[in-house]
C-alpha cells in the first residue's frame, strides 16, 4: 500500500441543523479534513450550506476539552484521571439518591447527542437512577411539534419528506428563515420552483431573506398563526374545499374545531385583523392553498417557540387534514427540526414527558419497557420539563445534574438565574467538547471530555424521519471518550454493569432497534425493528433509511397517513381548536424582542465561531429594529443599544432594517459570555412556555431598548485568543470576538479615554516591535505590534464612538509572514498600501465573495444574480446568500 | 549668546538691481563687461531655479525667482551684484557637497550662458559697497556706480562667531559659503580630530559632513536638545541616536568658554572645564541679516531691514527679501519664504498687485540617512493639542500639534515624505476635523478620506 496515498473520504453527516445533509470527510493527516457534500445522501444530494462547507475550518484542537476535571476542594478545576472522575460522578449521584431521592438528580441532554449517546443517558436516568428528570435542549427547538404531532396523530409523527418540496405546487414557510436555517432544502425549493412553478409563500413577522423570495409575504403579527390557519380552516369549509371523504373516514373532532374556528375567525376580515395583515393578503393566501392541491406546509421555530406554539401546530395540522393533504406525494404539514438529531432523542424517548421509543408513562408502557430493560428502579411519571427542570433546581429539589453537550447558561431562557441555580448543585457534572463555554464557567464538579463531530460514532434522524450514521473519520484526541461509554462506566460504577455492558454503538442502536419493535405490533409510530439484528458491518455501513423500518416496511417507508392509519387509540386523527389568545400588554417593555439565528452561525457558536469564513456574514451580536422605531430614539445604524427586559439586559450593535414590524426587535441567539461581552439574549428571554409542549416562548419578550452611548469604538486584531478575564478591558468595556484567518478580531466599544486603552495595552506584556498612534484630544489611540520576523501579531485602533475604524483592511495581515514597509508606514490608519480588493461584510460565505466584490460586479454591469455569479461564483453553492445578494442589486437599483 | 535662527543658510548676497529698458530711462545693462570673472564657470547665489506660474508672457522664463521680471519685451534691464567669486549656486546644497554627495559644479543654479541669454547682466566677486538713495546708485568696490530704477537687497546673513577668545585662529570656520566648504573638505580627513559648535540645522549638516569624511567629530551644542527650536525632547533624543551612530560625539549643555590654541587651534575649552582637543573648529551657531547696506543707507531696519507686504524699505524704490530682510517681525532664516517673497517682488515689477503676508516655515535637516521635518509652531502652547505617531523599531517618531481645528505645526522623525503635505495643511489653514482621524498617515489617507 503507498503510505502516501490519501485516506478514503468518509461518508457522515453535518452536525448541524435537522436537514441531515451527508458529508464526506476526507482526513488530511494533520488533524483537519477536506469537506464536501456527499452527492449520495437523498437528504442533500451532494449540496452543503456555507456552515456544511465550512465545517473543515472548525476541526480546531486548540478549544478542545481533552481531559477530564474535577473541581478540588479549593474550588479550582484540575485534570484529573476517567477513573476518578467517573467515582466522583457515581458516588455523588448515589448520595443524592440516598440523602434526596432520584428526582433530585436530572439530566440535560442535547440534539447533537447521537442517538446511541440520547439512549445511554436516557436508560440509565429512568430505567435505572429512577428519574425522569431527562430534558433536552430539544424542548426550546420542537416540543410544540411533538406536542401538536401527539395531539392530532396520537404520535410523534412527520408524515412527509423531502421529496414532498419536489413535488409540490404550493410550498407554505410559516415561521421559518428556511433560507438562512435550512439552506439546502431552501434550494430545494427554490429548484423546485424553476421546475414546476411551484410558490412560495412565506409567513413570517419578519421580511427576512426567506421572504424575500417569496411570491406572496404575509408579515403576520407575532404569535398569530394559529388564528391565520383557523381562518383558512374556515374559509376551506366555505369555499367546499375540504376533503370530507378523508374527514370522515380517518379523523375526529372536526365539526367542533370547526365551529371554534368559525367563532373566532369567521371571515377574511375576521382573520385579517387577528394577524395584522390586509385582507388582499389573507385572501391572496387563501385562494392559493384552496386551489393547490399539492401544498406542503413548512414550519419551524417562529412556530413552536411560543407559548401557544402547540395550537399553532395543531391549526397548520388541521388544514391539512381537513383536506386530506397528509401523506402524499407532494402535500403534507412538516416540521423542520433544527438541530442533527432532535429526531434521534424523541426516538430514543429523551425528553421528561416520554419513556423510550415514542412511548410514554402509562402504567403499561412503564411495565413494558421495565421489562425490557429489566430495571427495578423505572421512573413511573413524567419529569421537569427543560425551564420547570431548572426551577426545580433553583427550588433547591433537584441536586445532582448532568449537562451533556449543550450550553444552557446561555440557550435558556432567563438564562441569568439558570447560571444562578448551576451553582446551587450538589454535584454538577459537564460532558463537553469545548473548554470555555459559559456553561463550563458556572463552576460544574466534574468535566467530561466529549467526542465531538468528527470522531462520534453512532446514528442521527433527521427532519424526515431518516436515519443516517455519523462516522467518525479522525482519532479520539486526549483522554476524549464518547458519552455512551461514560454513562456506561457510571451505570457500572452503580451496579448496573450487566445493562450497560455495551462494546460500541452498534450494540446500543441493536437494542435500541429491538425496544422500538418490542410488543409494538404496529401500535407505535417508531418500529426500527427491522435494523434490530443488523450485524456490525451491516451497521457500519448502514444506509439513510427512513423509519419506520420494520418486518413490514423492510426499506423504510417516505410517507405515512395517506390512508389514515393513525397512532391514536382509534386510529383517527384528531383536530385540535387552537385556544383563544389574549393580547398580553407589554408595559413599561414597549417592544418585543424576537429572537433567532443568522446565517451562517448555528446555536451557541463553539463550533461555527472557529470559522473565518463564518464569521465573516455577521460579526457581532445586533438588534434588529425598524427605522420609524430607531429614529426617534436617535438610533443609528451601526451604534450600540442596550436592549433590556424585565429579565435581562444586552448591548447589541444596531441594525436599522426596514423589514422589521414597528414595535418589534430581532437579536440572534449565538452570542455568550465565551465571545462577547454582553452579547447572550437569553439572559433577556422570559421564560412562559406553551402548556402543552413545555416549549419556552423564546419569540416575544416584552423589551426597551436605548442607545449605549460609547466614548471610543474600534476594534483589535490578534494572532492569538487574548485572555480578557486575565487582563480586564477598561472598565464599562463592551466587545465581541470573531474568528478570523491567522487569529481573531474583536470588536470594542467603551467608556474608557484612550488614554486608558494605551495603558491596557501596556499590560499585555506585547513583543517590543510596536507603532502607536496618540490623539488623546481626539479621541484616538491606536497600536500594533509585531513579532521578531516583522510578522503583525496585534493591531488595536480605538477612537471615537461616531466614526468606528473596519478591520477589514488589516485583517489579512494575521496570515501574512512580513508586513511591508508601505503597509506599515499606514497600518494604524486602517489601510494597507495600494488597492488590495474589496471589502465589506461576507456575503457569499461557500466563495468568500464580500459585499464590495458584489458592487463592484453590479457597477460593471451585472444585472442578476446569475450574473454575478457568473462572475464571481457567489451563490452559487448552497445558495443561502442569494436572497441577500438579490438585496444589494435592489439597492444598487434605487439611486440613493 | 549668539543662537540667533539657525535655520539655514540659504541666502543669497544678491543685490540685484533693475532698471527699464530703454523707453528714455536708462540704458540696458551691457556690463559685467565681458570681465575676466564672467569666465569663472562657477557658483554663486542659491535662490533655486523654480517655475513661476500664472505670469502670463513670462512663464518660459524659468530662473531665479526674480528674473520673471523680466518679461520677452525686455521691460526691465537686469544686474546682479554679488560678492562672491562664482555664478550663483545653490546654498542648501552645501553640506551635500561636503559630505560628498555631489560635486561642486552640481550645486550651481544655471551656467552663465543662461543668465546671458536672458539678458541679466551678472557682476559678482564685485560686492556693492554703498546706496546713494538720491541718486539712486549703487557703488561697487571696484568703484563702478549702477543706475537703478529699482533695487532689490538679497544680502542673506552673517554667520556668527561666538564671542570667546581664540574665535579668530587658523582653523576655526564657518559653514556658509562654498570656501567655508572647500576649507572643511580640506582639513576633514582620517584622523582629523573635529568641533562643530552649534546643534541645529548647519551645525547637524556640518557635523555630519565631517564625520563622513573621516574626521573624529565633537557636536557641542548649548542647549539641552538638538533642534531644540523645531524638535520637542522625544524627536531630540531620536535624533541625538541618529548622530551619535553616525560616530559623532553629542555633548548638549556644553557651554563653550574658548578655543585653544597660539597659531592654530588645538582644542576647544568648556564652561566645565573639559578640554576637546581639535584640529578644526566649526561654528555653527547661527547668522544675523546683514543689513549693513541698508543701515548705512539710512534705511529703517530692525534685526534685519524692515520691508511691508510690498517688500519695500522705508525707500520704495528699494525692496528687501530672504534673510536679510524683516517682514512683520519676522526674519526668515530658511528658503522657502525667500522664494514666496522673490515670486512676490517678481510679480509686482510685471506689474501685478501681489502682497507677501508672510510665510509657513519648514525644515529640513539634510543629513544622510537622518530625515527630520519642523514646521509651524512645535511648541506646546496652550490649548494645542498633539498627534504623536511613532514606530520605534523603524525609528519613525511624527507629532502633529493642532490648535483650534487647525493643524500648526509638525515634527517629523524618521519619516519625512509627508513634510509638505502638512506644510500645506498649517499654510492654508486647513480645517483638520474630517482628516483629524488619519492626518498621522499623510496624503495617502487623507485621499482616501477625500
Amino acid at each position: 500500500m503507498n503510505a502516501l496515498s490519501s485516506a478514503p473520504a468518509i461518508a457522515t453527516t453535518c452536525p448541524y441543523c435537522g436537514v441531515g445533509c451527508g458529508v464526506k470527510a476526507t482526513p488530511d493527516g494533520r488533524g483537519g479534513a477536506l469537506i464536501a457534500g456527499d452527492a449520495a445522501h437523498p437528504a442533500n444530494l451532494g449540496r452543503l450550506c456555507s456552515k456544511g462547507a465550512a465545517l473543515g475550518e472548525t476541526l480546531a484542537p486548540d478549544t478542545r476539552l481533552l481531559h477530564p476535571m474535577m473541581r478540588g476542594a479549593d474550588g479550582v478545576l484540575a485534570e484529573a484521571p476517567w477513573d476518578a472522575a467517573l467515582d466522583r460522578v457515581a458516588s455523588g449521584l448515589r448520595a443524592v439518591i440516598d440523602q434526596h431521592g432520584p428526582q433530585a438528580v436530572a439530566f440535560y441532554l442535547s440534539g447533537q447527542l447521537l442517538t446511541e449517546d440520547y439512549y445511554a443517558a436516557n436508560k440509565l436516568a429512568k430505567g435505572f437512577l429512577g428519574t425522569a428528570n431527562v430534558d433536552t435542549n430539544s424542548r426550546l427547538c420542537m416540543a410544540s411539534s411533538v406536542a401538536g404531532h401527539k395531539r392530532a396523530f396520537g404520535s410523534d409523527t412527520v408524515p412527509g419528506c423531502y421529496e414532498d418540496l419536489d413535488a409540490a405546487d404550493l410550498i407554505i414557510l410559516t415561521g421559518s428563515n428556511t433560507a438562512w436555517c435550512h439552506p439546502v432544502l431552501f434550494r430545494r425549493m427554490v429548484a423546485a420552483r424553476a421546475a414546476r412553478g411551484t410558490k412560495l409563500v412565506v409567513i413570517d413577522p419578519r421580511r427576512t431573506a426567506t421572504a424575500e423570495e417569496a411570491d406572496l409575504f404575509l408579515p403576520i403579527a407575532h404569535g398569530s398563526d394559529a388564528a391565520l390557519f383557523s381562518g383558512l380552516l374556515v374559509h376551506l369549509a366555505d369555499a367546499g374545499a375540504l376533503d370530507p371523504a378523508f374527514i370522515s373516514a380517518h379523523t375526529e373532532n372536526f365539526a367542533e374545531t370547526l365551529t371554534q374556528a368559525r367563532a373566532a375567525t369567521p371571515d377574511l376580515a375576521a382573520t385579517a385583523a387577528a394577524t395584522g395583515l390586509v385582507a388582499e393578503e389573507v385572501a391572496a393566501f387563501f385562494a392559493l392553498f384552496r386551489d393547490t392541491h399539492r401544498t406542503v406546509t413548512c414550519y419551524s421555530q417562529g412556530v413552536n417557540q411560543s407559548a401557544v406554539g402547540t395550537d399553532k401546530v395543531n391549526a397548520i395540522l388541521n388544514c391539512h387534514l381537513a383536506t386530506g393533504r397528509i401523506g402524499k406525494p407532494g402535500m403534507g404539514p412538516f416540521s423542520l427540526t433544527g438541530q442533527p438529531n432532535a429526531m434521534g432523542g424523541r426516538e430514543v424517548g429523551g425528553l421528561a414527558n416520554q419513556l423510550a421509543a415514542h412511548m410514554g408513562f402509562s402504567p403499561a408502557e412503564v411495565d413494558r419497557v421495565r421489562r425490557f430493560w429489566d430495571a427495578p428502579a423505572i421512573a413511573a411519571a413524567e419529569g421537569h420539563k427543560a425551564v420547570q427542570m431548572f426551577d426545580a433546581i433553583a427550588r433547591g429539589e433537584i441536586k445532582a445534574l448532568w449537562v451533556m453537550g449543550t450550553n444552557p447558561a446561555v440557550s435558556l431562557p432567563q438564562a441569568r438565574e439558570v447560571r444562578a441555580a448551576l451553582g446551587m448543585l450538589d454535584l454538577f457534572v459537564l460532558s463537553e467538547n469545548v473548554v470555555g463555554n459559559d456553561t463550563a464557567a458556572c463552576a460544574p464538579h466534574v468535566l467530561l471530555p466529549a467526542a465531538a463531530w468528527g470522531e462520534k460514532d453512532g446514528t442521527v434522524t433527521n427532519s424526515e424521519r431518516r436515519i443516517s450514521r455519523q462516522r467518525p473519520f479522525l482519532p479520539l484526541p486526549g483522554a476524549v471518550r464518547p458519552d455512551w461509554w461514560a454513562l456506561a462506566q457510571v451505570a457500572a460504577r452503580l451496579g448496573h454493569g450487566a445493562a450497560f455492558a455495551w462494546q460500541g454503538p452498534a450494540d446500543i442502536f441493536r437494542e435500541h432497534a429491538a425496544l422500538s419493535g418490542f410488543e409494538n405490533q404496529g401500535t407505535r409510530d417508531f418500529d426500527i425493528s427491522g435494523l434490530a439484528t443488523l450485524s456490525d458491518a451491516a451497521y457500519e455501513s448502514l444506509a439513510p433509511v427512513q423509519w419506520p423500518v420494520s418486518a413490514e416496511a423492510r426499506e423504510g417507508r417516505a410517507r405515512l397517513f395517506a390512508e389514515g392509519g393513525f397512532f391514536t387509540p382509534n386510529g383517527r386523527a384528531r383536530f385540535v381548536a387552537p385556544a383563544r389568545v389574549e393580547a398580553a400588554g407589554t408595559g413599561d417593555f414597549p417592544f418585543l424582542l424576537n429572537t433567532g439565528r443568522v446565517r451562517d452561525h448555528w446555536h451557541t457558536m463553539t463550533r461555527t465561531g472557529l470559522s473565518p469564513r463564518l464569521a465573516g456574514h455577521i460579526r457581532a451580536p445586533f438588534v434588529a429594529i425598524h427605522p420609524e422605531d430607531a429614529a426617534p430614539l436617535g438610533l443609528q445604524d451601526g451604534a450600540l443599544a442596550r436592549v433590556t427586559s424585565a429579565h435581562g439586559t444586552a448591548t447589541l450593535e444596531v441594525r436599522i432594517d426596514a423589514g422589521q414590524q414597528i414595535g418589534t426587535l430581532f437579536a440572534p441567539i449565538h452570542w455568550s459570555d465565551a465571545n462577547a461581552s454582553d452579547g447572550a439574549v437569553g439572559a433577556l428571554v422570559h421564560k412562559h412556555t406553551d402548556p402543552h409542549s413545555g416549549q419556552p416562548d423564546l419569540k416575544a419578550t416584552p423589551a426597551t431598548l436605548a442607545p449605549a452611548p460609547m466614548r471610543s469604538r474600534g476594534f483589535l486584531l490578534a494572532r492569538r485568543r487574548l485572555d480578557l478575564a486575565a487582563a480586564p478591558l477598561p472598565a464599562g468595556s463592551w466587545w465581541a470576538r470573531a474568528a478570523l484567518d491567522g487569529g481573531f478580531g474583536w470588536r470594542l466599544a467603551g467608556e474608557g479615554a484612550p488614554q486608558d486603552w494605551a495603558d491596557w495595552v501596556e499590560r499585555l506584556n506585547l513583543p517590543e516591535d510596536r507603532t502607536e498612534l496618540f490623539d488623546l484630544p481626539g479621541g484616538h489611540y491606536r497600536t500594533a505590534a509585531f513579532d521578531a520576523d516583522g510578522r503583525l501579531v496585534f493591531a488595536l485602533l480605538m477612537g471615537p464612538a461616531e466614526a468606528p475604524q473596519a478591520w477589514d483592511a488589516l485583517a489579512g495581515l494575521l496570515v501574512e509572514d512580513a508586513v511591508s514597509p508601505q503597509d506599515r508606514r499606514i497600518l494604524l490608519s486602517g489601510r494597507r498600501a495600494g488597492a488590495r480588493g474589496p471589502c465589506g461584510p461576507l456575503v457569499c460565505a461557500c466563495f468568500g465573495v464580500p459585499r464590495g466584490a458584489i458592487l463592484e460586479a453590479i457597477a460593471a454591469g451585472d444585472r442578476d444574480a446569475a450574473g454575478i455569479g457568473a462572475r464571481l461564483k457567489a451563490g452559487t453553492n448552497c445558495g443561502s446568500c442569494l436572497p441577500e445578494i438579490g438585496q444589494i442589486l435592489q439597492e444598487a437599483r434605487v439611486p440613493a | 549668546m549668539g543662537l540667533q535662527r539657525v535655520e539655514t543658510h540659504e541666502n543669497t548676497p544678491l543685490t540685484p538691481t533693475l532698471s527699464p529698458a530703454g523707453r528714455g530711462g536708462f540704458p540696458p545693462y551691457r556690463l559685467p563687461l565681458e570681465s575676466p570673472l564672467h569666465l569663472s564657470p562657477t557658483g554663486r547665489g542659491r535662490l533655486r531655479s523654480r517655475r513661476v506660474r500664472g505670469l502670463p508672457r513670462v512663464e518660459t522664463l524659468e530662473s531665479t525667482p526674480l528674473t520673471p521680471a523680466l518679461s520677452p519685451s525686455g521691460r526691465y534691464a537686469v544686474a546682479v551684484v554679488g560678492a562672491e567669486q562664482q555664478l550663483a549656486y545653490n546654498r542648501v546644497l552645501l553640506s551635500d557637497v561636503l559630505a560628498g554627495k555631489i560635486a561642486v559644479a552640481a550645486a550651481q543654479l544655471k551656467p552663465a550662458a543662461w543668465w546671458r541669454d536672458r539678458g541679466v547682466t551678472l557682476l559678482y566677486g564685485n560686492p556693492a559697497t554703498a546706496i546713494d538713495r538720491a541718486a539712486k546708485t549703487v557703488a561697487l568696490a571696484d568703484g563702478a556706480r549702477l543706475p537703478y530704477q529699482h533695487l532689490v537687497l538679497a544680502t542673506g546673513s552673517h554667520p556668527i562667531r561666538l564671542p570667546v577668545p581664540g574665535m579668530d585662529l587658523p582653523g576655526v570656520r564657518t559653514f556658509r559659503d562654498l570656501a567655508d566648504v572647500a576649507a572643511l573638505m580640506e582639513a576633514a580627513k582620517p584622523g582629523t580630530r573635529a568641533v562643530v559648535i552649534g546643534g541645529g540645522l548647519l551645525g547637524l549638516e556640518a557635523a555630519s559632513g565631517m564625520a563622513g569624511a573621516g574626521a573624529k567629530t565633537t557636536l557641542v551644542h548649548l542647549m539641552d536638545r538638538l533642534m531644540e527650536r523645531q524638535l520637542d525632547a522625544r524627536a531630540g533624543a531620536l535624533l541625538r541616536q541618529a548622530v551619535e551612530a553616525r560616530g559623532i560625539e553629542v555633548l548638549l549643555e556644553a557651554s563653550t568658554a574658548r578655543v585653544e590654541g597660539t597659531d592654530h587651534v588645538t582644542g576647544l575649552r568648556l564652561a566645565d572645564g573639559r578640554l576637546i582637543p581639535a584640529d578644526i573648529v566649526v561654528v555653527a551657531c547661527g547668522v544675523r541679516p546683514n543689513a549693513d547696506l541698508a543701515r548705512a543707507a539710512g534705511l529703517a531696519c530692525n534685526r534685519g531691514v524692515l520691508v511691508d507686504d510690498t517688500l519695500s524699505t522705508s525707500d520704495p524704490a528699494i525692496h528687501a527679501m530672504g534673510e536679510c530682510a524683516e517682514h512683520r517681525a519676522a526674519v526668515y532664516g530658511l528658503v522657502a519664504p525667500a522664494y514666496e517673497q522673490a515670486r512676490v517682488l517678481a510679480r509686482r515689477f510685471a506689474g501685478e498687485d501681489a502682497l507677501y503676508e508672510g510665510s509657513s516655515v519648514s525644515t529640513n535637516l539634510k543629513v544622510s540617512g537622518v530625515h527630520v521635518f519642523s514646521a509651524g509652531d512645535v511648541t506646546s502652547g496652550p490649548g494645542t493639542e498633539d498627534i504623536v505617531l511613532t514606530d520605534r523599531a523603524r525609528g519613525i517618531y511624527r507629532r502633529l500639534i493642532v490648535k483650534d481645528g487647525r493643524l500648526i505645526g509638525a515634527v517629523l522623525y524618521g519619516d519625512t515624505a509627508d513634510g509638505l503635505f502638512y506644510l500645506d495643511l498649517i499654510t492654508n489653514r486647513t480645517p483638520i476635523a474630517a482628516l483629524r482621524a488619519d492626518l498621522a498617515f499623510g496624503p495617502v489617507a487623507h485621499n482616501a478620506a477625500a
